[in-house]
């Protein structure tokens, strides 16, 4: 009997942020999604079901190039990141003493507190014309002329790796630091070397963890409008770029909202391919 | 031998991680025009300019509001609905989880052209409270997930000694559930409040003539390298650092023990 007075309390506690979810999140996406299928004649919006704006993103080389730069430079990040943020977080894990490692981890992870907007600007201090690689170099007579490295995919794929190193070293230290020692005594008891106790039974151990640091890398970097377009100059424009350069200086809503929904279609077919690996809910 | 390549790699990694920033702070000491090398300095002059900015620091104070206003917000509402999620058995909870924590998994830039589209519709103008609802909309799954982790079964027996007590309701929230859950409602807290703060796509595309501290150094960074975003994005640094350190110093070392 308590039953019905008891979840009619449990209904009222969940509601408000449901309702919240649904109002700002759920409905403004679905609001997005119809006028994706709307079109512009001269100035002014046209709603309907008119599939050309996805046609134009598929067909139009310049919108086509936008979704393959994206997805190259998304997945080289992912790629670097990880390959990098692996063994650091391994050697602060099992090669720095206990009582330092907290110490070191915070180390790494400090500039992760910095304005993200600042961060991407303070690689232009290092990779810049007149920045300090090449001031350095330049003073060593190593070379003669500026080396031009910022404006560039190089210069964008730096910053991004920057952020994500940190932040992969971080679940993946956390994702080391869960698992019992005994596994890998097991593993070298029955005869395993070290390489191959690494790739049978650690690697296996920490691939829910690898994999949720790679989606999470994978959705922040496709959808980053900051970093590139600091860092990478007007010779490729990402998605993001394209989207808010849809909005500024066209004024082109249907294009950019299908533009955005094309990205979270990307960001899905992301999550559908990783999911058997994430916890989501355990992030 | 390993253990040498060990230390090596950790001294480049912490290079590579600490040489941007590391530059950013030096050159915001730079006495002169431009933060590159050579090294003319030290001056305190762009920390005086940026102080004495009247935009900068009202944009800082609109940025202080909207994420301590936005994070109070996403905790209260994650708080309740974790509660609710967590105690009571309602039909469809999965699809409820799925959705409440589904912002989390979609691009900012998505979430603010979805409010967008949604103000240009209902014709609301665009302010700081427009972008703070949209910060709430990308806090609140993580402050429900951290606290739906964190409410464990000797929370439940504590609600109901207090419940035979003859407490209603809204004191068990209050008065038992809520300071149990304190260290993690702390950790929500200040992890939405640096969230907010430094949110950029969001509050450039939502808000019009008060800004928040991120879009007005975009603006600032048009002009290019200038030491006073060394300037500024040193501050925000020392701010957010400070935050953590207190943070480590207070909650977590609770937590841990």
């Amino acid at each position: 009997m308590a039953r019905a007075h008891d979840n009619r309390q449990g209904w009222g506690l969940v509601a408000p942020a449901l309702i919240w979810t649904i109002a700002f999140f759920v409905v403004p996406f679905l609001m997005m999604l119809a006028l994706s299928f709307a079109k512009m004649e001269g100035r002014s919006v046209v709603s309907g079901f008119f599939p050309d704006n996805y046609i134009r993103i598929f067909t139009e080389p310049s919108l086509l190039r936008g979704l393959v730069v994206s997805l190259e430079i998304t997945v080289t990040v992912t790629v670097i990141s990880m390959v990098l943020a692996y063994p650091l977080a391994w050697i602060i894990a099992f090669r720095v003493p206990e009582r330092w490692q907290r110490l070191v981890l915070i180390l790494t992870i400090l500039p992760f507190w910095t304005s993200y907007v600042v961060r991407s600007y303070s690689w232009l201090l290092v990779l810049g014309q007149n920045g300090v690689i090449n001031k350095t170099l330049m003073a060593l007579d190593v070379i003669s002329e500026p080396i031009s490295m910022s404006a560039s995919r190089f210069a964008t794929v730096t910053g991004f790796v920057h952020f994500f190193v940190m932040l992969l070293t971080l679940t993946i230290f956390a994702n080391l630091k869960q698992l019992s020692p005994n596994y890998a005594r097991a593993a070298q008891d029955l005869g395993a070397g070290r390489l191959a106790t690494f790739r049978h039974v650690i690697l296996p151990l920490t691939l829910p963890g690898l994999m949720t640091g790679a989606f999470l890398t994978f959705v922040l970097c496709i959808g980053d409008y900051i970093t590139p377009q600091i860092l990478g100059g007007n010779n490729e424009l990402t998605l993001p770029q394209l989207i808010m350069m849809q909005l500024g200086r066209r004024g082109d809503f249907p294009m950019a909202s299908a533009m955005a929904v094309v990205l979270m279609g990307i960001v899905t077919l992301a999550y559908l391919f990783s999911a058997r690996w994430l916890r989501i809910d355990r992030l | 031998m390993t253990r040498a390549l060990s230390w090596i790699y950790l001294a480049l990694a912490l290079g590579f991680i600490f040489l941007p920033v590391g530059m950013l702070v030096l050159f915001s000491f730079q006495d002169g025009r431009l933060p590159v090398p050579p090294f003319n300095g030290p001056s305190l002059r762009w920390y005086a300019d940026v102080l004495g900015d009247r935009r900068l620091m009202s944009a800082l104070g609109n940025s202080l509001v909207v994420a301590a206003v936005s994070s109070a917000i996403a905790l209260l509402l994650g708080f309740l609905a974790a509660q609710g999620l967590a105690r009571y058995r309602l039909p469809g909870t999965l699809l409820m989880r799925v959705v409440l924590i589904a912002p989390f998994t979609v691009s900012y830039l998505i979430i603010a052209l979805g409010l967008l589209t949604l103000y240009n519709r209902t014709g609301i103008g665009l302010s700081l409270w427009t972008a703070g609802v949209g910060h709430v909309v990308i806090n609140l799954p993580l402050c429900f997930a951290i606290l739906y982790a964190a409410i464990g079964d000797h929370h439940r027996n504590a609600e109901r000694a207090a419940r035979d007590l003859g407490a209603s309701e809204v004191k068990v929230l209050a008065l038992v559930t809520a300071p149990m859950l304190m260290p993690s409602m702390l950790a929500a807290f200040f992890l939405s409040f640096t969230f907010s703060w430094d949110e950029f796509i969001i509050a450039f595309l939502l808000t019009r003539f008060d800004v928040t501290l991120p879009v007005e150094i975009w603006s600032l960074l048009r002009s290019g390298l200038t030491p006073r975003a060394n300037a500024v994005g040193s501050l925000v640094f020392l701010v957010s650092v400070s935050l953590l350190l207190l943070l480590e110093l207070t909650v977590f070392r609770k937590v841990r023990r």
